[in-house]
């Protein structure tokens, strides 16, 4: 746990200096060895080590935003799991999708989470939105080192804007590279190995203004569609029940659908395709 | 030039600095009810004396503000570091008691100043049997309080009125009239009753039956309509965790550290003013 403590039993002065309100930068004094991107990595690819998360979607609604994901992962031509999942809230009114080296990722979206409510619990407010995505683009440049070497990680994050500069627009995605670049998306975005196949289903199909319950139907049919085409996405598996993680995020909150709701939709797009595989 | 002076005195001039310190100012009490653990504290400013630490733990101060912020900030970064290592149901009431008493009993027996301040750990059990109230005063003693407790000013006197009437399966708005009639006993004109407002209140609870972060502010309207008794307040309308988000967004690109009024112009003129609302993906399709 934290190092150096005090003979007397008083926590250490990392602890009570005024400083910083990031948890990341507190770990850097506290426990470094909890922080990524710090270890060395001996030479060589490493991209077929450990388990790959696949295909995320993410749609703009009239109320929010839309997050999906598939439940692949793979390592190398095996499938790794069948029911990862890869969609969580990153706090109350934010989501965060991660594809790339699972393992990397996860660890990445922990950090995150906890820089989150960290920062509202000490500040006790929250970071605006523009603030998180931010934050979240410096972590994925930590991890650039790793990602040369096969170990690639990047994130998908959307989120309701509690004070959006155009209030039609208070559902934003951002995107990320491996490098660290931000970029805001209009619309929808994929990210992942299917995103080419699933970005594809949502330019035909998207439209400005889509309520929520239609952008779950089409974050799932773009799902289907990257399964099809992408042999590293996996499709709805009604053999097994287990169907794609969809979450959401409005002014009420991030909200994840049950399994009854996401069963049901999935069973009706997996009906439709039985008549038009196309979709 | 030097003078003797025995360890005894020593001690003594400090608890007794600390207590002074501690007792002018404003009070604060905690008290468990039926739906969980209500914090309040008499605070006109907006300076906050009670705060979530954790998913089931809140903190609640009376003192001098810089001395028990530190230990705040202390407190949530031990909490998380913890939960980040271990898991969120790891970090307990209990472990960040021991850690303030061990801070504050080093800090009043090494350093020439003791802290003047007094502290509360609350911890939300899932009945008001299983709730743990921890006090933790300026030389480090820890005390497990049964039920309720109070803080800082007149605490003994508020106290007195809290044992006679608290009750563990009181509502909310019953346990915070309570808790406002016990604040206002004490510092009236004459020893008189004061009849204490919203906007003099600072009000939390910790809320037993919400999953995960059971902290949540109650203020606004929703505190004027529990204060005058009103036993149908919404639970959403229970503040949100840490209210208060961010003021409006300056249209400018996430990306850019540059401030607003250099970015602004260009983007107002790349914006396509005309673009229809049901556009599709803006190209006109």
């Amino acid at each position: 746990m934290a190092k150096d403590f005090d003979p007397s039993g008083r926590l250490p002065d990392f602890f009570m200096n005024a400083g910083t309100s990031s948890f990341t930068q507190f770990l850097t004094h506290a426990s470094p060895e909890l922080l990524p991107g710090r270890r060395p990595l001996p030479p060589g690819m490493a991209a077929d080590l450990a388990p790959h998360g696949t295909t995320i979607v993410a749609i703009a609604t009239a109320e929010g935003v839309v997050m999906a994901g598939d439940r692949r992962a793979t390592m190398g031509n095996l499938i790794a799991s069948r029911d990862i999942e890869k969609v969580h809230a990153a706090d109350s009114y934010s989501l965060i999708g991660i594809a790339g080296t699972a393992g990397i990722g996860i660890e990445l979206m922990r950090l995150f989470q906890v820089e989150l409510e960290h920062y509202e619990k000490i500040e006790g407010i929250m970071l605006s939105l523009d603030g998180k995505a931010n934050r979240l683009a410096g972590m994925v440049r930590g991890n650039l080192g790793a990602a040369m070497q096969g170990l690639a990680v990047v994130p998908l994050f959307a989120g309701f804007d509690l004070s959006p500069a155009d209030p039609s627009r208070a559902g934003r995605i951002f995107s990320f590279d491996v490098a660290g670049g931000l970029y805001e998306e209009t619309g929808y975005d994929s990210i992942g190995s299917g995103s080419l196949f699933a970005k594809s289903a949502l330019k035909k199909k998207y439209r400005r203004g889509v309520s929520t319950d239609d952008a779950v139907r089409l974050a799932v049919e773009a799902l289907y569609d990257a399964a099809d085409d992408d042999t590293a996405t996996g499709g709805p598996d009604v053999t097994r029940k287990i169907y794609p993680v969809v979450m959401s995020a409005t002014a009420q909150g991030v909200h994840r659908l049950t399994e009854e709701q996401i069963t049901a939709v999935a069973e009706s797009v997996v009906a439709g395709r039985m008549e038009n595989p196309g979709g | 030039m030097q003078f003797y002076a025995s360890p005894e005195q020593v001690q003594r001039d400090r608890s007794e600095y600390a207590r002074k310190g501690i007792a002018r100012g404003r009070s604060a009490v905690v008290l468990t009810y039926e739906g969980g653990i209500l914090l309040v504290a008499e605070n006109i400013t907006t300076l906050r004396k009670i705060s979530e630490i954790y998913d089931k733990i809140g903190f609640a101060a009376v003192g001098r503000y810089n001395e028990f912020e530190n230990l705040r900030r202390a407190g949530v970064r031990m909490a998380d570091l913890n939960g980040y290592s271990f898991d969120r149901r790891d970090v307990t009431g209990r472990g960040l008691a021991n850690a303030f008493t061990q801070t504050l009993g080093a800090i009043f027996s090494e350093t020439q100043k003791p802290y003047e301040v007094e502290i509360c750990i609350a911890q939300v059990g899932a009945t008001p049997e299983s709730d743990e109230l921890y006090r933790i005063t300026y030389d480090g003693s820890v005390m497990d309080e049964p039920g309720f407790m109070a803080m800082g000013g007149q605490a003994e006197a508020i106290s007195n009125v809290l044992r006679e009437r608290h009750d563990t399966a009181a509502e909310l708005q019953d346990a915070l009239a309570l808790a406002a009639e016990a604040l206002g006993s004490v510092g009236g004109e004459n020893g008189q009753p004061r009849r204490l407002e919203a906007k003099q209140l600072e009000v939390a609870v910790l809320d037993r039956r919400r999953k995960g972060r059971a902290f949540r502010r109650i203020a606004g309207s929703s505190l004027n309509e529990l204060l005058a008794g009103s036993a149908d307040v919404a639970d959403a309308d229970l503040g949100e965790v840490d209210a208060a988000p961010p003021g409006p967004a300056e249209d400018k690109p996430t990306v850019s550290a540059a401030s607003v009024d250099t970015e602004g112009e260009a983007r107002a003129a790349s914006d396509d003013p005309a673009e229809p609302a049901d556009d599709v993906n803006g190209d006109g399709s």
